[in-house]
């Protein structure tokens, strides 16, 4: 049964890719690469449920296929199948979204063939390093995995900054790459490669060996995960890919940076002291900070919903964080809380980050701009998309019924239960995290106040939003899927969460089944220490608003209504420019967190020539550069650049210089090789 | 059974309470400015002029106009059916904890901003922009004063923390609750508008914060929305009252405990707003880029609350 | 503190009674139904509109929201915004750069509605009549239910005024 379900997967994504290559025009090309697409993701999500819901792992061993490094191993446990449960979520309303969305490229300037092929192949390498079973198909499938999406980032090859974006992406990608090397190389200790054999040996490991292993394995995943510092690529790489592709890597790829994680660290290591699940914490804290203080000042939509990934990744790696420092206590129901909710907040943003994508390629699909302050009214113009994107809007901003809640209550609770830590420096840091998080969570309801409202609500702020058309049926479909995929996961934890404890059970030493947290129809932690049911309260809420109106016939309230004109002070008229803006809305928070932000400013009044009272064009602009650009990543280029300028000077040009180089180079080699 | 049908009423009386609470506030000040005031049950008389009246909705104003009072409204009466106001335990007390209700309010908040984006106004984008940020500014300290509490009881559930310190009288006068109380007291200023983080009887749109979202509705939606910030109100008084100083609620379901509960609670009510009406009339309204700075001396109460609970623990 | 509240003690109530008055300086001109009445009768919500005054009735008006005065004791208040109101309490000749403003904030004013046009200005353009600035009375631009004459009126006369279109004037 497995192994048809593998087999049909591999052979849909081949079947995607052929289709691609004969020609991916019309309607029909386009629809047989998305069908492709399609069944292999469903086969893949079908694969991994059945692999959690049996509790037998799924093997293949295919050692001829490569025979270094012990050939091509595939083991697909309950922990890979989660994750490729989440490929399947993500991929299926992408791959039918990308059908509509992709008949903008029949133009000719971006190639349909090779985004069909690279789309097919992205989704392929995804699925199977989630099933890899060994360090060298890891590795290879990985970087298969960073290939195929850098080419699907500069699909449109006609704008130059999504060149730049793709340069930024691949050199991250691959610096991440040889942090994976390193790390892998300390853990197999010249060994098997095997992570059935890791798993035993790496008990024997010393202490420092194991330091480094975490440190480096926690860089590298996390740079593809896009935790601060190494987020820089997020904000480049994501506006430039095609909507669907930016759903895929924000709601699908950078999790996989997050399984990485918990496959080295959990898994193969077995855990560690207490430090590390401090440092993950540490670094969630203030990923999730940055992220959404970031998100806030961006007009550009994408790159804030980009922004937004790097504060959700933030909050996982809280819950993971908190998990990791109750597990080196020994405190497994604890443990249990803190990994299910940040797994539970790992599938919720799949989806909630997922519809807001393809929302927001919805959105420039009609009008064709990223910025917010081009648009406006568009909650008119395109009822559906604007509904999707509330309902998204709504479930990253934490609001109950919706799945954000669910997930962002558990991580509260696994951080509330941190007093039961033995070591009162760090419980204390518990609260401070706490706090920390609420504000992210506040901040993000802001942010998208302001996202939704500006790009949706009043009145168009240009011919473009003017003219915006509602999205293409196929595009529809994909955001409704989500948006549906967003409302179960909020109104029924109680069928997720124990789903997720059979995900973790196992894993290192955590017990095989996890007791403690229970659920009927609500959840509760441990010792009862929370109890909440989003599935009543949706209940509640939907029937409370349904008494509204009843009363209101009961009471013979005064029905009626009448249309007329916005309230504007007796103004004559009311034009979009009197509207608020992106800038203006968030201009208080900018001032709030000013010494953050550090905004330049730059005001140039032109006045009349005949008098300084009149006034005839006010010119503001204002910058911010984010911080880490400004201060190391600015700084390592420049240092880069200086470098190779020296280098650079040995490149004379001339041919005989070069033989004289290669000359002098086969000397130093032939007296290495007699002296070594 | 009861319990369900107890909180159901408890629900329906937060509701009527809810305007006679806000005009004692009114009636009081009006009485430190040494005038006859309009009487302390002039809000009934409002709403009820309210729901007589017609509408007129923009036509700029999209479904979220008209969806948004409803859904502010029934996230307040959600609130209200899970805090405990004349008994515990609750018997919705599976359905949510502390938490849940911080998240209610702020779905109300978040309707109600984008209902001010919607016509179009530029006094409502200022109204929605000022409204988020005080309400981001004000979480962190709202969460970190659960954590206090919750770490005293050993538990997020409202009646478990209520008859922890039913059953334990010392925990009110320690530290960590006193300073929770503290940080608590100013986040409800902020996030019912009242001074000095906003003049609720404010005419000037500049100055406005909840006002400003409300300036294009009328008649009926008017009525909700303006219902729902006064049970607001009620129901912050009441988490102050009852979270601290929970004696005078009915641990028993019997008609006599039940009696003693509402009159401790209109008590309570009347005292949180005699101190209020003092307050606003004593001090004038900060400047808006002042209030992180207020919002920021709360959440350091909470720290230290949380500190000091955690260290007596 | 205490010695601002010792001050408020001291002082007292200073809410003078409104005395019924016979004088001519309040004239309706349409009157309102019983049903409206009934509605409007215990909250009353206030727009004021200058449409081009000397501000002198306006110091009057504000008057009515000090100690002395106090509209709040009847249920009248003042708002912001006309969506807000039942009333709007028009002073001044309407000029014609706000005959279109106070058409749009009649028209913006949810029914039912009353008018109160306050002081000479409004009722016969006073010493504007004739002006080139000068739109016309303010009954001629939106229909009117009492005026109060004056220049400018006292603010209990304004209240007396208020109140006879609510049919909740003192009488004798």
């Amino acid at each position: 049964m497995t192994y048809s379900l593998f087999l049909l997967m591999i052979l849909a994504y081949t079947a995607g890719v052929l289709a691609a290559l004969m020609g991916a025009k019309g309607k029909s090309g386009r629809g047989l690469v998305a069908l492709g697409a399609v069944l292999g993701a469903g086969a893949g999500m079908a694969l991994g449920a059945t692999v959690i819901v049996s509790g037998t792992p799924f093997s293949l061993l295919l050692p001829d296929l490569l025979p270094i490094g012990g050939g091509f191993v595939l083991h697909l446990d309950a922990l890979g199948s989660f994750f490729l449960i989440l490929i399947g979520l993500v991929a299926i309303p992408a791959a039918i979204y990308g059908v509509g969305y992709t008949a903008a490229y029949e133009d000719g300037r971006s190639s349909l063939r090779f985004l069909g092929v690279m789309f097919n192949l992205f989704l392929l390498s995804m699925g199977l390093v989630t099933m890899a079973g060994n360090v060298l198909t890891f590795l290879l499938m990985w970087e298969g995995m960073s290939l195929t999406s850098y080419f699907l980032v500069i699909t449109e090859t006609s704008e130059e900054s999504t060149l730049r974006a793709g340069s930024w992406y691949a050199a991250m990608t691959h610096a991440g790459l040889a942090l994976l090397l390193a790390a892998f190389m300390l853990l197999t200790n010249g060994g098997s490669g095997s992570f059935a054999d890791l798993r035993v040996n790496s008990a024997a490991l010393p202490a420092t060996a194991r330091n480094a292993i975490f440190l480096l394995a926690f860089l590298g995943f996390g740079s593809k995960a896009g935790i601060v510092p190494l987020h820089v690529w997020l904000p480049k790489a994501h506006p430039a890919a095609p909507s669907h592709v930016s759903a895929l890597m924000s709601g699908v790829m950078i999790k996989l940076g997050i399984y990485g994680l918990l496959r080295v660290v959990l898994d193969l290591l077995g855990g560690g002291p207490a430090w590390w699940g401090s440092l993950v914490l540490g670094f969630g804290v203030v990923s999730a900070l940055l992220g959404v203080l970031y998100a806030l000042m961006e007009h550009d939509l994408k790159r804030l919903l980009a922004y937004h990934s790097v504060e959700n990744i933030g909050i996982i790696l809280i819950g993971i964080g908190a998990g990791f420092i109750f597990y080196s206590y020994g405190l497994m129901t604890l443990a249990a809380l803190g990994l299910i909710g940040g797994l539970y907040h790992t599938l919720n943003h799949a989806s909630f980050k997922g519809l807001l994508f393809l929302g927001a390629g919805s959105v420039l699909h009609a009008t064709h701009t990223r910025n917010m302050e081009k648009m406006g009214g568009l909650i008119k113009r395109m009822p559906w998309t604007a509904l999707f994107f509330l309902i998204g809007s709504v479930a990253i901003s934490a609001l109950p019924p919706f799945n954000g809640f669910a997930s962002e209550w558990l991580v509260f609770q696994s951080l509330l239960a941190g007093f039961n830590i033995p070591k009162p420096e760090l419980a204390v840091l518990m609260p401070v995290a706490v706090g920390m998080l609420a504000l992210t969570s506040g901040l993000a309801a802001a942010c998208f106040v302001k996202a939704f409202g500006i790009s949706f609500l009043a009145l168009p702020r240009s011919p473009e939003a003017e003219n915006a058309q509602e999205a293409p049926l196929s595009m529809r479909i994909g955001m409704g899927i989500l948006a549906l995929a967003c409302i179960v996961l909020g109104v029924a934890p109680v069928i997720v969460v124990p789903f997720l404890g059979k995900v973790i059970s196992g894993l290192g030493h955590l017990p095989q089944t996890i007791t403690g947290l229970t659920f009927n129809l609500s959840l509760q932690t441990p010792e009862a220490f929370g109890q909440v049911s989003p599935t009543l309260a949706a209940v509640g809420l939907f029937l409370i608003l349904a008494m509204i109106p009843v009363a209101f016939r009961i009471f013979r309230v005064n029905r009626g209504l009448r249309l007329g004109e916005t309230w504007g002070c007796g103004r004559t008229g009311q034009t979009p420019r009197m509207e608020y803006t992106a800038t203006a809305f968030a201009e208080p928070l900018r001032r709030v967190f000013a010494e953050l932000y550090r905004p330049t400013k730059e005001l140039s009044i032109d006045f009349h020539p005949d008098s300084k009272y009149f006034v005839e064009s006010i010119e503001y602009k204002s910058e911010i550069t984010p911080l880490f650009d400004r201060w190391f990543y600015d700084p390592l280029l420049r240092s880069i650049r200086f470098v190779s300028r020296q280098v650079q000077r040995l490149q004379g040009g001339s041919l005989h210089l070069y033989l004289v180089y290669i000359a002098i180079l086969l000397v130093i080699l032939l007296l290495a090789a007699r002296w070594l | 059974m009861t319990g369900y049908v107890l909180e159901i009423a408890q629900a329906f009386l937060a509701l009527l309470l809810a305007p006679g609470l806000v005009g004692f506030v009114h009636w009081l000040k009006a009485r430190l400015q040494n005038r006859r005031g309009a009487p302390p049950w002039q809000p009934y008389f409002e709403l009820n002029k309210l729901f007589g009246k017609e509408m007129i909705v923009s036509t700029n104003a999209s479904w979220l106009f008209h969806l948004s009072p409803y859904i502010v409204f029934a996230s307040a009466i959600a609130v209200t059916l899970l805090i405990p106001l004349i008994a515990v335990p609750l018997s919705f007390d599976s359905v949510g904890d502390l938490l849940l209700v911080v998240y209610l309010l702020l779905i109300g908040t978040f309707f109600l901003s984008l209902a001010g984006l919607d016509p179009g106004t530029a006094f409502g984008g200022m109204g929605a922009s000022r409204e988020m940020t005080v309400a981001a500014i004000a979480e962190p300290t709202l969460a970190v004063a659960i954590f206090s509490l919750a770490i005293g009881a050993g538990t997020t559930s409202l009646s478990r923390i209520v008859t922890g310190t039913l059953a334990n009288p010392g925990v009110t006068i320690s530290p960590g609750h006193m300073l929770a109380f503290a940080a608590l007291f100013i986040v409800t200023l902020a996030e019912t508008g009242r001074l000095p983080v906003d003049n609720p009887s404010t005419h000037l749109e500049l100055t406005m914060i909840h006002e400003a979202m409300i300036l294009e509705y009328s008649g009926r939606y008017l009525a909700l929305v303006e219902w729902a910030s006064w049970l607001k109100l009620l129901i912050f008084f009441s988490l102050l009252s009852n979270l601290f100083v929970p004696w005078g609620l009915a641990t028993v379901l019997t008609p006599a405990a039940l009696a003693i509960a509402i009159v401790t609670l209109i008590l309570k009510l009347a005292v949180f707003a005699i101190v209020v009406a003092l307050f606003e009339t004593r001090i004038a309204k900060l400047r808006l880029f002042r209030v992180p700075e207020l919002l920021g001396v709360s959440f350091v109460l909470a720290l230290l609350a949380v500190t000091s609970s955690f260290l007596l623990k | 503190m205490p010695s601002l509240l010792q001050k408020i003690f001291r002082t007292g109530i200073v809410t003078e009674p409104l005395c019924p008055d016979d004088t001519e300086t309040v004239q309706l001109v349409q009157q309102i139904d019983e049903s409206v009445r009934r509605l409007l009768g215990r909250a009353l919500a206030i727009r004021e509109v200058d449409t081009g005054s000397c501000n002198g009735c306006e110091i009057e008006i504000a008057g009515l929201t000090g100690p002395v005065y106090d509209s709040e004791r009847f249920g009248i208040h003042f708002v912001a915004s006309p969506r807000h109101a039942d009333m709007l309490l028009v002073t001044g000749p309407v000029t014609h750069n706000m005959e279109v403003p106070l058409r749009k904030t009649y028209d913006a004013t949810p029914d039912p509605k009353l008018v109160v046009a306050v002081g000479d200005c409004a009722q016969t353009c006073g010493v504007f009549k004739g002006s080139y600035a000068v739109a016309g009375s303010v009954d001629q631009i939106i229909p009117v239910n009492v005026f109060v004459r004056g220049c400018p009126p006292e603010p209990a006369d304004i209240l007396r005024g208020i109140l006879t279109a609510l049919d909740r004037a003192p009488r004798k």
